[in-house]
């Protein structure tokens, strides 16, 4: 067990760094930098720009400034925003929370639903159920997330059913704890209907397939012979059997669901990664962006090593594979 | 056989809707850039075949709109003013794929411009914008998905067929794209390329930097496909007869992978555009006043306009055809490349 996860655990880290590095090197192809639009100014004379971009390393070389960087990792920094004139680390973590509870409340509801639908879809398959879910699915998933996005909002602003932006009432500071949640609800229902929407038919649609594999099997066949209730058959024998491509799917899934949250978090303005990211980008505030890219690296390795330990714990044979010998 | 008919219908599908695009020019009643300063935020003029007097009239026409009398963002039909809707008409020079000089339109009328989508904030015809919108949106996809699959096919070829620490080296890297959310890396991309550029240059600078996000995933998948080919036996007997390398790669193992690009293309591209989309949307695209799918919707991150003009959001919708036509596509290709798929399914069914 501890073999196999130190493992999954060391292959994640690695990639980890791997990206950190490859982001440092794209660095250096950048055109520009922070203090670019500064020397359109006449009023900064080039000295400053000189002694300014000494001051935050720029001028040194990037095997350095790398060695510098990891350096303020390793101290909880993360290098230093120049827009914002304070270490990145502290910046990112509010708005990675944001991301965060956007992201996992999406990840958890979009399975939440896919599994019931896509194990009935297949259980009834080429029937009426599987036919409508089939058709609703398809109908999902050529509609655009932007459009999906943009269309839920349109329908918040036109009905007044659903604040249209931000994560919290003005007068949130004020409310008691429970209608603090209450509200957090409110403001979040909008993004993840979005996420869930865009997420639902690939899930549904691979749940399915897994499921209808699996439901043909003999030993299916010898257990509902023993009369084995549907509901017990399913749950207990069909989806421990069809976990494993719907695991590997999870940890796709999260990566899917990430990407989402970064666009409709811009559009309906709430405050995560996405609107950060973004105006770093705009801004040329380096740090930023490679922090920004650096934590969804980690969410998704994070997200793939939970898989991972699902695995373990749900596919002997994984954990026959991994036994010392 | 079926089979086989249905990747040709959705490829006609799709050779119908593109062809529309690629004839922007002619399809388009208006230049997509020409303005109407007196008209902005028209609302859609609706065509009709009925008029007031209840008379059929076999040429469709549309009424002229007004702003209703002491408000300033209502309006009204017109009826004392039809507009009657010609077509072959001759109207704006345009080129057609560059090339041919034209100044034949689909429709129009004849003297009063007709806005069937409406217009926007300066008078712009919201139709004839989708419609050029379409080919660089299109195109920045099709372009972009070429340069990866040409890029996963060469990468995939090296990787699998020469093996060692290239294979390594190469495959670490794939991994590296791969282990970051598709979006976050073509932020990231996007991020250290330069951020003010005319339209042509953004243009170019899209293809690339899609080129650049999508080129793992197809390839593993061929890598996956030279390994196994390679230890083939016509392979071998061709390596016996002194082929060369380059040979066995053109000749005997990279047409393998051909049916699987195919399909690869078929998904990626309209992920593509609308990466595109996502990009123009957000201001890091094609910029104004050239028309993208992305950068026409990006006018709905006003609340105002959000609010009060419905037909800005239309530009959404135009992809969705597309994304029906290359979604059947890629199941249809899927289905041809895995044919025992269905049967193995039957079979499963009776064990």
């Amino acid at each position: 067990m501890m073999r196999y996860l130190l493992r999954r655990l060391a292959h994640a880290l690695l990639l980890i760094f791997g990206v950190s590095l490859l982001a440092f090197l794209f660095t250096t192809l950048a055109p520009g930098n922070y203090f670019d639009e500064m020397r359109l100014n006449p009023q900064i004379a080039p000295e400053t720009l000189v002694a300014l971009r000494a001051q935050y390393q720029l001028d040194r070389p990037l095997p350095l400034r790398y060695a510098s960087w990891l350096n303020s990792v390793l101290h909880g920094q993360m290098g230093f925003s120049f827009a914002y004139n304070s270490p990145v680390a502290p910046l990112l973590l509010v708005r990675a929370k944001n991301t965060l509870l956007l992201t996992i409340t999406a990840t958890f509801l979009a399975w939440f639903i896919a599994l019931p639908l896509g194990i009935w879809s297949a259980e009834r398959l080429g029937r009426f159920p599987d036919r409508l879910i089939s058709s609703a699915t398809s109908v999902l998933l050529v509609i655009p997330d932007l459009a999906l996005a943009l269309g839920l909002l349109v329908l918040a602003v036109r009905t007044g059913w659903f604040p249209t932006g931000g994560m919290a009432s003005v007068d949130f500071a004020a409310l008691s704890p429970l209608h603090k949640i209450r509200d957090l609800a409110f403001h979040m229902t909008l993004p993840v209907a979005a996420l869930v929407l865009s997420a639902l038919p690939l899930l549904v649609r691979h749940v399915r397939a897994a499921v209808a594999e699996v439901l043909h099997a003999p030993f299916l066949l010898a257990a509902d012979g023993q009369g084995i209730p549907r509901g017990t058959l399913l749950l207990r024998y069909v989806l421990p059997a069809a976990a494993n491509p719907l695991l590997s799917l999870f940890g796709f899934s999260i990566g899917a669901l990430l990407s989402g949250s970064l666009l409709i978090e811009v559009v309906m303005s709430w405050p995560g990664l996405g609107p950060f990211l973004l105006e770093a980008i705009l801004a040329r505030d380096i740090y930023i962006v490679i922090g920004g890219v650096l934590c969804s690296t980690i969410f998704l390795a994070a997200g793939n090593f939970l898989a991972d330990i699902l695995l373990y714990w749900i596919d002997p044979r994984i954990r026959t594979e991994s036994a010392p010998r | 056989m079926i089979r086989r008919r249905n990747v040709r219908l959705w490829l006609l599908i799709l050779a119908i809707l593109h062809g529309i695009i690629l004839c922007a020019g002619f399809s388009a009643p208006y230049d997509p850039i020409q303005q109407d300063r007196k008209n902005p935020y028209l609302p859609p003029m609706r065509p009709h075949f009925v008029d007031v007097g209840r008379r059929l009239h076999l040429r469709p026409f549309v009424y002229a709109v007004q702003l209703r009398p002491g408000t300033f963002d209502q309006y009204v039909e017109d009826t004392t003013q039809p507009r009657p809707l010609k077509f072959f008409l001759p109207g704006d020079r345009y080129r057609l794929f560059g090339l041919f000089q034209s100044r034949f339109h689909l429709f129009g009328a004849d003297s009063d411009r007709v806005y069937l989508l409406g217009t926007d904030a300066f008078g712009r015809d919201q139709l004839s914008r989708i419609i050029f919108g379409g080919q660089i949106s299109l195109l920045a996809g099709f372009l972009g998905s070429c340069l990866t699959l040409l890029i996963g096919w060469c990468v995939g070829a090296v990787s699998g067929y020469f093996g060692g620490w290239r294979d390594d080296v190469l495959m670490r890297l794939a991994e590296l794209f791969l282990a970051l959310p598709w979006l976050y890396l073509l932020f990231a991309l996007r991020a250290f390329l330069p951020l003010t550029v005319n339209p042509l240059h953004a243009f170019f600078l899209i293809v690339a930097v899609l080129a650049g996000v999508g080129w793992a995933r197809p390839a593993r998948l061929v890598r996956g496909i030279v390994l196994s080919a390679k230890e083939r036996d016509f392979v071998r007997a061709a390596r016996g007869f002194g082929a060369s390398n380059f040979y066995l790669l053109r000749r005997h193992i990279l047409p393998e992978a051909s049916s699987v690009l195919l399909t690869q293309a078929a998904i990626l591209i309209p992920q593509y555009v609308l990466a595109e989309m996502t990009l123009s949307f957000l201001g890091l695209g094609v910029p104004e006043p050239v028309p993208s799918w992305g950068n026409l919707l990006s006018n709905l991150q006003q609340y105002s306009v959000l609010v009060s003009y419905w037909w800005m959001y239309l530009p959404a919708l135009a992809m969705v055809p597309f994304f029906l036509g290359y979604l059947g596509l890629a199941s249809a290709l899927q289905e041809r490349s895995d044919p025992y798929m269905i049967e193995r399914r039957s079979l499963g069914s009776l064990a």
